[in-house]
């Protein structure tokens, strides 16, 4: 099948790199409309005033690191069973990005709770099982620089991903299993969104741009990882750049 | 079976296994993981004896009240079936309001008078523009419900 072709890593370079500046572009002009959106038209809150805000980074970027995680995982799991070279490094790709979504879920959320709630952190469950996960990236991250074989490095970090995977659930459910200081979901699937549409469209139009930023970074890193890893292989011997880089 | 097929059964299994120990673990360590203690709970002696601990419920309406010269308040947190009386002495947080959600940390004193050391606001998943939010105020008006309080009743 054509597809399964692109599980070749020196077929996918050249489509990961046809397909990246497409998605940077994109989310730039989602975080511009979404910036504009949020700062520009949506409405003062009637009990948090412009605090309120923060939720146009805060949201994406906390959706965003979990959403890695579970896209981490799954390649994690393909690389494991298959022990297909680019699975492994698309979830190596993929850390980094869930790493500073996560740091910026949880500093956007420290600058939103002082004048909200009266407190930069507390020890709730939502904000704990969320700093787990940046331990979880750091520690995917840290096990990889560790161990020297590449593949070895692949299978213990497959490991350690899907073992933290139990995390996200928890991070999601926290709000509801348990009493937080953190307030519940204000959309979700199974209910009407609890925010007036024009906010919930800001919303919306960010989190497409955390996205595709994802998407776009993630490309480019995998890019550059492929040539890494295969830089003994003929194809990359071949590639234009580098042929004129040596020349 | 191939090699490979297996390989993803045992994973498959494998991740079965520790989400049920996992959901079992917190089940366990559920009343280690409420941040707070509703007033029913503190009524029903569930909430830790001698010990600080959080309480968490609704500011009742017309209970703030500041003692002058001082910047001690004393109000009470409802879960609108048990209410406790909380003194406290120091600076609230600005979403701080009657009929809006509180979480203090303090302790509870032999007379049930609740002494917290922190006081902070917990504000719900609600947002709107101010106008919105007085409409809404409005049409629940006739039956005695306030937004918060209609969002509490879910």
């Amino acid at each position: 099948m054509s597809l399964y072709r692109y599980s070749s890593p020196a077929a996918f370079y050249p489509l990961a790199g046809m397909m990246a500046p497409w998605f940077a572009g994109a989310a730039l002009l989602c975080t511009v409309a979404g910036l504009w959106i949020g700062f520009g038209i949506a409405p003062t809150d009637f009990q948090q005033g412009e605090a309120y805000r923060i939720i146009f980074i805060h949201v994406p970027s906390a959706w965003m690191s979990m959403f890695v995680y579970l896209v981490m995982g799954f390649w994690s799991v393909l690389a494991l069973s298959f022990n297909t070279r680019l699975s492994a490094m698309m979830a190596q790709a993929l850390a980094p990005t869930g790493a500073i979504m996560t740091f910026v879920a949880l500093w956007t959320g420290a600058l939103w709770g002082r004048p909200t709630w009266g407190t930069y952190w507390a020890w709730d469950a939502r904000m704990t099982s969320e700093l787990i996960l940046l331990f979880l990236y750091f520690g995917v991250m840290a096990l990889r620089s560790a161990i020297d074989d590449p593949r070895r490095a692949d299978r213990a970090c497959a490991v350690l991903t899907i073992v933290g995977s139990v995390n996200i659930p928890i991070i999601y459910f926290s709000v509801q299993w348990w009493n937080t200081l953190h307030q519940g979901a204000s959309v979700s699937l199974t209910a009407a969104p609890k925010m007036a549409s024009i906010m919930l469209l800001g919303m919306l139009v960010m989190s497409f741009a955390a996205w595709f930023y994802a998407i776009a970074v993630v490309l480019w890193r995998v890019q550059a990882i492929i040539l890494e890893r295969e830089r003994g292989a003929a194809w990359v011997a071949e590639l234009p750049k580098l042929r004129s880089a040596v020349a | 079976m191939k090699a490979r097929h297996r390989r993803f059964a045992w994973i498959a299994a494998g991740v079965a296994v520790l989400g049920v120990a996992v959901a079992l673990v917190l089940n366990a360590f559920q009343s280690n993981l409420v941040f707070f203690f509703t007033p029913t709970q503190v009524a029903q002696k569930e909430a830790p004896q001698g010990r600080p601990f959080r309480i968490g419920g609704l500011v009742e309406d017309g209970s703030v009240k500041r003692i002058p010269n001082s910047v001690e308040v004393t109000f009470v947190v409802t879960d609108t079936a048990q209410r406790v009386p909380v003194v406290y002495s120091g600076l609230l947080p600005d979403l701080f309001k009657e009929g809006k959600g509180v979480v203090a940390q303090g302790s509870l004193g032999p007379d049930g008078t609740f002494r917290a050391t922190e006081v902070l606001a917990k504000h719900d998943e609600n947002y709107m523009p101010p106008e919105a939010a007085a409409a809404v105020e409005q049409a629940h008006k006739g039956k005695g419900m306030s937004v918060s309080t209609l969002k509490e009743s879910q």
